[in-house]
């Protein structure tokens, strides 16, 4: 039995390309329907994102929490586990960063405080994560249930907090009184105007970079590690992890420690890096997103990047696009949005087989 | 006369594989006719296009002499085939009659149906000595009768057609030769039998004619009577084989490993493994005969450390294990127990990783792996690499994932990983199931080769001809206990055959 190889180019580039544009094509057709022109609704949904600095930084804003919450999805699903709690691990990561610059912005520096925020966020979400892991490695209960259950208690918990105990005395809206400007991490056009390098003003900071460096330490621990061997072992074969004498409960409850504290910095670029207060609702749905996105970039770390600046794309052009059209209004965005997780993720071998069949039948001829 | 079924230059290709190239086959009516291939020479392929799994990309079937376009099984139904797969497809907690009935219910209420058939099943039963009791639960049944259900089930629905797809893998010796005088007397009454299988003894016994299919093409066909089992075997591998495995007597020294009274229940509580007690002596081969499903699987996990014992103990390289001080596959493994075990794709790798990564599994947190944080690739594909060229492993690439290896050399990994350890105890479950017979003689020499070099081999196979032609001793399990101990000189097949039904003592009158 001889196996043709498929060239790599064709699994990683030209099957989701192909996939997106049918999902672009779906919603031209919708649009269409609604009685704008697709062409020029395109075109504003482009250049919204890409077509100027300051639609490009919304966009890698927006990408940022997805970087998260996609590598924080994807470390859980290489072994096996469906996080589905991101959203509630983002929340009460913010939690940890937001207690962290409370109480420190009026005695430390930033130096002081960042790296203490970005432990608090990744304790605060993985605590988040590791009571549902617990339940599943310890007590078997299943892990879609309770971390969809924690998303909501997450959401209590918040509420009761802020406006019990955290909200600013004499203010009636429900958030934390502004935290000091020694505990804002910096934006990105603020660091680069002293090189003369100017990016145009948005609220890109500098948890971009943060999420970068995660996507290189989530690609070293995975495919690098023993303890990556062990996670991927577990997460397709666990018979096999059985077999080789992994402890299966103890890496899974360490994936979801990992996969909480990501989720955990959503905190860091939402509360630290833009809101600069603990607010309620900020993860406004990424935990969410960050499945799709790991779903479309094959629970890849570069893959993770481009699916997460496609959704930031999505989110800020089509932001654009609503201001611009009335007509298209935001819930037709989240219609196109809709369809691109259904074009690349759940219909992903709509067209996968036959385009494999044809190279491995051209690579024989 | 026109045949039963005919096939006309039958072509099947997956991707790049040619599963099925210009198949043709003639099968006169009422008459046995035997298809016989290694694994992977496109037997199941073809027995699929036929039962309308798949279609075939050329060529076509003809039943009775007339075209037939088979799209899916209910059109080859319709024309008169039936199937029974080397898997049941029975729904476990109906009735014999309820699966009978399965997909033929005649009607929105059952009533009428049931009925029905119920006396058409005792009209059928009658006509072909098929008994059994309708009314009993299918996973009550023993396998044999389940089997006979399914037989039913293809009659039921007007089979005139009977294809077999490994009938015998998962039954006895008696077992198996109920089903091959059920099979007579399905052609005296007119059925045509496909029997598909590897095994050469049972095509000489039951058989009228035989096809040879290797590497997706038929190669021959031959009349039973006018042909041989080492005719078949070479035309079957396309060159000599030896059946037999060359061994030296045994030299048994220190006991190894020694096992008492293991017990171990499953998660409902049903005692699995009943007070096993063995020794494992250097420079020896133990088999474990039985029919799968009686406790061998959960011998081996116990004793790798997989699963923990409830009851009992083993003594292993100066240490007590028990239900109080287990240890786990891990920790076996620092104690040189190596083992191979019986399901390389459920357990014995991880289909999705490269074969070089597979090739550590178990072995991942030696320090020859790894480095300070990351592991060390070079040393793994290295390492691989060497191995590969030492096995004969092809394609010799470690970048392969494991999936697209064929059985034979997936196997070879597996081996290759746990016997280069050099372990002091090998436990190895069906070290050739699955695998051509080039590579399970290569196997074979392996296992012989470490024996002879004074370690200890727990061999578990339900492949009688191996756990003779390899065992130096032989304990037969039965229902989770061990049933019978015998030196492997004085085994033979009809005997273990009884001991594994353990039907020894009762048919024989003497003790085991």
């Amino acid at each position: 039995m001889s196996q043709a190889k498929v060239p790599a180019w064709v699994n990683v580039a030209l099957i989701p390309l192909l996939n997106i544009l049918l999902a672009f094509l779906v919603s031209g057709l919708v649009i269409l329907a609604i009685g704008e022109n697709p062409i020029e609704a395109a075109g504003y949904l482009i250049y919204g994102a890409f077509g100027y600095d300051e639609g490009i930084g919304y966009t890698l804003y927006y990408a940022t929490n997805l970087i998260f919450t996609g590598l924080a999805v994807s470390v859980a699903f290489k072994g096996g586990l469906f996080n589905i709690g991101g959203e509630g691990q983002a929340y009460i990561g913010g939690l940890g960063v937001g207690l962290i610059c409370l109480s420190l912005d009026h005695t430390m520096p930033l130096y002081v405080i960042a790296p203490l925020a970005v432990i608090g966020a990744a304790v605060f979400g993985a605590a988040w994560g590791y009571i549902p892991a617990y339940l599943q490695a310890r007590r078997g209960s299943h892990i879609v249930i309770t971390t969809i259950m924690f998303n909501f208690i997450a959401s209590s918990l918040m509420v009761y907090l802020i406006v019990n105990w955290l909200k600013e005395d004499g203010r009636m809206a429900p958030n934390s009184r502004t935290f000091e400007e020694n505990a804002w991490l910096p934006y990105l056009h603020e660091l680069f105007s002293p090189l003369g390098i100017n990016i145009g003003d948005s609220p890109l900071n500098l948890s971009f970079i943060w999420a970068l460096l995660c996507c290189v330490f989530v690609w070293g621990l995975v495919w690098h590690t023993r303890w990556g061997y062990q996670l991927r072992t577990l997460g397709t074969n666990p018979t096999a992890a059985r077999y080789a004498g992994i402890d299966t409960a103890k890496v899974t409850i360490w994936a979801m420690l990992i996969s909480g504290g990501l989720a955990g910095f959503v905190g860091l670029n939402e509360i630290m890096g833009v809101n600069h207060n603990l607010l309620l609702n900020f993860t406004a749905g990424y935990g969410f997103a960050g499945i799709a996105v790991a779903l479309m970039g094959r629970n890849n770390p570069i893959g993770i990047i481009l699916a997460a600046i496609l959704f930031g794309a999505l989110y800020q052009g089509g932001a654009e696009l609503a201001f611009e059209l009335p007509t298209i209004t935001p819930e037709i965005v989240v219609v196109i949005q809709g369809l691109v997780i259904l074009f690349s993720g759940a219909l992903e071998h709509m067209f996968k087989d036959r385009i494999e069949g044809f190279f491995i039948r051209r690579a024989v001829a | 006369m026109p045949y039963a079924i005919e096939l006309r230059d039958i072509s099947k290709r997956f991707g790049a594989v040619q599963a099925n190239k210009d198949i043709c086959l003639q099968v006169p009516a009422g008459t046995i006719h035997g298809i016989i291939g290694e694994n992977g020479a496109g037997k199941s392929t073809l027995m699929s296009i036929i039962y309308g799994f798949y279609e075939a990309d050329t060529g076509h079937i003809e039943v009775d002499g007339k075209r037939v376009d088979i799209r899916s099984s209910q059109d080859a139904i319709n024309a008169g085939i039936g199937m029974v797969h080397q898997h049941f497809m029975l729904v476990e907690n109906f009735s014999v009659l309820e699966n009978v009935i399965l997909g033929a219910e005649g009607g929105a209420v059952l009533k009428n149906g049931i009925g029905a058939a119920r006396l058409e099943l005792q009209r059928l039963a009658h006509e072909y000595s098929l008994d059994i009791d309708v009314d009993a639960i299918v996973e009550e049944l023993p396998v044999g009768l389940q089997q006979r259900v399914e037989i039913l089930k293809a009659l039921y629905r007007g089979a005139r057609i009977l294809i077999l797809d490994e009938p015998t893998g998962v039954l006895t010796p008696q077992e198996a030769d109920h089903l091959f005088r059920i099979l007579k007397a399905l052609k005296e009454q007119g059925v045509t039998v496909l029997l598909i299988t590897h095994k050469l003894r049972e095509i000489m016994a039951s058989t009228d004619n035989v096809s040879v299919m290797r590497q997706g093409e038929m190669v021959a066909h031959r009349e039973t009577v006018n042909t041989s089992t080492e005719d078949l075997a070479e035309l079957m591998v396309g060159k000599k084989v030896r059946l037999t495995v060359h061994k030296d007597d045994a030299q048994p020294s220190d006991v190894l490993l020694s096992a008492k009274n293991l017990s171990q229940f499953d998660s409902q509580g049903v005692k699995r493994l009943k007070n096993v007690s063995l020794e494992l002596r250097a420079g020896e081969i133990l088999g474990i005969a039985g029919v799968s499903g009686n406790g061998q699987s959960e011998l081996l996990n116990v004793l790798s450390g997989i699963t923990p014992m409830d009851e009992g103990e083993i003594h292993f390289a100066g240490q007590v294990i028990n239900a109080k001080a287990p240890k786990n596959a891990a920790q076996m493994r620092d104690l040189k127990m190596a083992h191979v075990p019986e399901d390389r794709h459920k357990m014995g790798l991880v289909t999705g990783f490269e074969a070089y990564e597979a090739a550590v599994l178990g072995y991942h947190n030696s320090p020859v792996y790894n480095g300070k944080i990351l592991m060390n690739r070079k040393a793994m594909l290295d390492e691989c690499n060497e191995r590969m060229a030492a096995w004969d492993v092809r394609p010799p690439n470690p970048h392969l994932k494991t999936a697209n290896f064929s059985g034979g050399n997936q196997q070879k990994i597996v081996i290759a990983r746990e016997v280069e350890q050099n372990p002091e105890v090998l436990l190895i479950g069906q070290p050739t199931r699955g695998v051509d017979i080039g590579a399970i003689e290569n196997i074979h020499e392996q296992i012989v080769k470490l024996r002879d070099s004074g370690k200890a081999i727990l061999l578990v196979s339900v492949e009688l001809d191996e756990i003779m032609a390899l065992s130096d001793r032989i304990i037969v399990m039965f229902d989770g206990a061990v049933v019978g101990e015998l030196d492997a000189k004085d085994a033979d097949e009809r005997t273990l055959g009884l001991m594994m039904a353990n039907a020894f003592n009762e048919e024989e009158g003497v003790s085991a």
